[in-house]
């Protein structure tokens, strides 16, 4: 599914440079649930946006699918995004002015779907994640747990074969977190492939397998016995 | 490629992105509404001031040039300098048949004369004049007719009087048609009254009689006072009055080079000088509103820009969702072109409103100062096009600017 080999990047600083990937290896199967854990500045958020076709490695080999990401053109990393990938964000990343509905569409807009059938589309994803009564609500309307429920409705629009959550439970509270990683369980169980950044304990230990960042080195990558959410909610 | 304009969606996002901040957007306009209402209002004033200028001069023959005779500057062939030149009807006869380009030549003599009737006399201008003049200078009658060929064949003794004159010669509310005045002892039957209007050309007159009774009674002969000469429309009148010139001046043994020996009025060029007034005001008119309008369209570039660099958060997430940076800028011109062209119709709307209010206020009446302000079908859509064009060049520079921040910069932006 995803294969990661001698990935190396840095950021300039001034005149030097800030290595922040040192080489990472690291191999992601399908139906997989994998955390990525580590201390601010460890480069995690760099290797999820490296994954996630945000960023570009400097070197090192990334190949999605089969698929080798290089040299991509924004287009053509748009158009990637847009196919192979679905995001969860930390602070949601709605579109504040379009109500939740017209949020889930958004990337069936750039597919260039018809505006009927995204719609339709867009609302079975949203019954999906039991908000369908709350789909012409602004995101403001909504509570953070739901506002992250419409993102991953969202993220799952476009039927992505990797999804990817940049801290989803970092801005809930407790409870809500556990809503929410149960539902992510739940896509796991039916399949989806699930990479996932965080630095809670007990949310990594919901994921099948974590891998520890350190200084830019994978330091440990362990499968784990899943944490099941349900029994929290 | 230009497919996306007809969907519903495209405009549903330019729709969203507008009604999200209203006020901003309206305020936005203001400067393009501003800058076509402009051109609209001034393009269609120049439009009634013209209008009103053709109609004063649309009865007056403007391809023409008058020339009388002085006295001579230099010697040649025997005759001294300051000999007195005047002109004949031969000399008219022979510049109608020999310069090229002539429409008419219309010899004219004038000369001050005092009239009386009963009790109430006057001095005035009085011309002898063929009725090809009411031609070349329409003479708007009040009353009666204009002389006819049939009085300069016989001579006849009948007066065409100005409104004035009539005033100054005849009670209140009688009426002159028929009646005699006496011009230097000797009676004319009034024929005519007409209105003196509001350009006058050449020297005014109160009083036309036949051109052949004026040479009779004054025992001018066959010399003339000035003559009138109208060249063909696409004859450059300033040929014309060279060529007259010379030829006259080699029929009445003059240097020809003397500058001095015939005088002349070019109406020709004084109606191109207040054309050229014209023209250049509606070149005025355009540099202003075109101005005013990229004034406006830069407005709604920066407002463009601000509102980007407000939304960079919100493009970020919108390139992470798979939108590709051609769709981002085709987003923003639209929006920019939007926003031109709602300002622009607008502005379209109101310029016309204020010429229909030129028009109730000083269009009205036949001494009109502003006749049918308005402004031509081609010209509004050529502004729209400017319009779409500005709108277009201007949005690509915010557009550039909301794709050139990398999306991952974008989506940690706050």
């Amino acid at each position: 599914m995803l294969e990661i080999k001698n990935l190396h990047k840095s950021y300039p600083i001034g005149d030097s440079s800030l290595h922040v990937l040192k080489g990472i290896n690291l191999s992601v199967e399908e139906g997989e649930m994998v955390a990525i854990m580590g201390s601010s500045g460890s480069g995690k958020s760099t290797l999820l946006n490296i994954i996630g076709m945000l960023d570009e490695a400097d070197s090192g080999e990334y190949i999605l699918d089969g698929l080798p990401i290089k040299n991509l053109t924004e287009k053509k990393a748009a158009v990637y995004r847009n196919k192979f990938l679905g995001f969860i964000f930390q602070s949601f990343n709605l579109i504040n002015y379009k109500n939740a509905l017209e949020n889930v569409a958004l990337p069936l807009y750039y597919q260039g779907m018809k505006r009927k059938e995204r719609q339709e589309l867009a609302m079975f994803h949203l019954e999906k994640v039991g908000l369908a009564n709350w789909a012409h609500h602004l995101p403001k309307e909504l509570s953070g747990g739901q506002n992250q429920r419409v993102a991953i409705a969202r993220a799952l629009a476009a039927n992505p074969k990797l999804l990817l959550a940049d801290e989803p439970t970092g801005a809930l509270d407790t409870t809500t977190s556990h809503e929410i990683m149960a539902f992510i369980q739940q896509l796991n169980d039916e399949g989806k492939t699930i990479l996932m950044v965080t630095h809670e304990e007990d949310i990594a230990n919901m994921c099948k397998r974590i891998v520890r960042l350190r200084d830019g080195v994978i330091l440990e990558d362990v499968k784990v016995t899943q944490v099941r959410a349900e029994q929290y909610v | 490629m230009f497919k996306f304009l007809f969907e519903s969606d495209t405009w549903q996002e330019v729709f969203d992105s507008f009604s999200k901040n209203k006020l901003r957007s309206i305020l936005t306009m203001v400067g393009v509404w501003w800058g076509i209402l402009l051109l609209i209002g001034l393009l269609g004033s120049a439009r009634g001031l013209e209008n009103s200028f053709n109609r004063l001069f649309g009865s007056f023959a403007t391809n023409s040039v008058f020339v009388w005779g002085q006295n001579t500057s230099k010697p040649f062939k025997g005759f001294q300098e300051g000999k007195q030149v005047r002109l004949s009807l031969t000399d008219a006869k022979k510049v109608e048949e020999n310069v090229e380009g002539i429409e008419f030549v219309l010899p004219r003599s004038q000369q001050g004369t005092n009239v009386t009737r009963n009790f109430l006399s006057g001095s005035f201008q009085m011309a002898g004049d063929y009725p090809l003049l009411d031609q070349l200078q329409k003479k708007k009658l009040i009353n009666g007719r204009f002389i006819n060929q049939n009085d300069i064949d016989d001579n006849k003794k009948i007066a065409v009087i100005s409104e004035d004159t009539y005033k100054q010669l005849f009670e209140k509310d009688e009426d002159a048609i028929g009646k005699y005045i006496d011009i230097n002892g000797i009676n004319f039957i009034v024929v005519g009254i007409f209105e003196v209007g509001n350009v006058n050309m050449g020297p005014s007159t109160d009083i036309h009689i036949p051109f052949t009774t004026f040479q009779q009674i004054y025992n001018r002969g066959d010399r003339i006072g000035w003559m009138m000469i109208t060249g063909k429309p696409d004859y450059d009148i300033k040929q014309i009055e060279e060529d007259v010139k010379l030829l006259l001046k080699n029929l009445n043994n003059i240097h020809p080079e003397d500058s001095r020996a015939f005088g002349s009025f070019n109406l020709g060029k004084e109606f191109k000088k207040f054309t050229g007034f014209l023209i250049g005001m509606q070149f005025l008119t355009w540099f202003v509103g075109i101005a005013t309008l990229i004034a406006g369209v830069f407005a709604i570039g920066n407002i463009l820009l601000i509102t980007v660099r407000e939304r960079t958060k919100e493009i970020g997430i919108r390139r992470a969702l798979g939108a590709t940076p051609f769709e981002i800028k085709r987003q923003i011109v639209l929006e920019a072109v939007f926003l031109t062209m709602v300002a622009g119709i607008f502005g379209i709307i109101t310029g016309g409103w204020i010429l229909i209010g030129l028009d109730a206020a000083f269009g009205q009446g036949t001494d009109a100062v502003i006749v049918n302000a308005s402004v031509s079908i081609a010209i509004v859509f050529i502004a729209l096009i400017i319009l779409v064009v500005l709108g277009s060049l201007i949005g690509l520079i915010p557009a550039f600017k909301a794709t050139s921040i990398k999306p991952i910069e974008a989506l940690r932006e706050e």
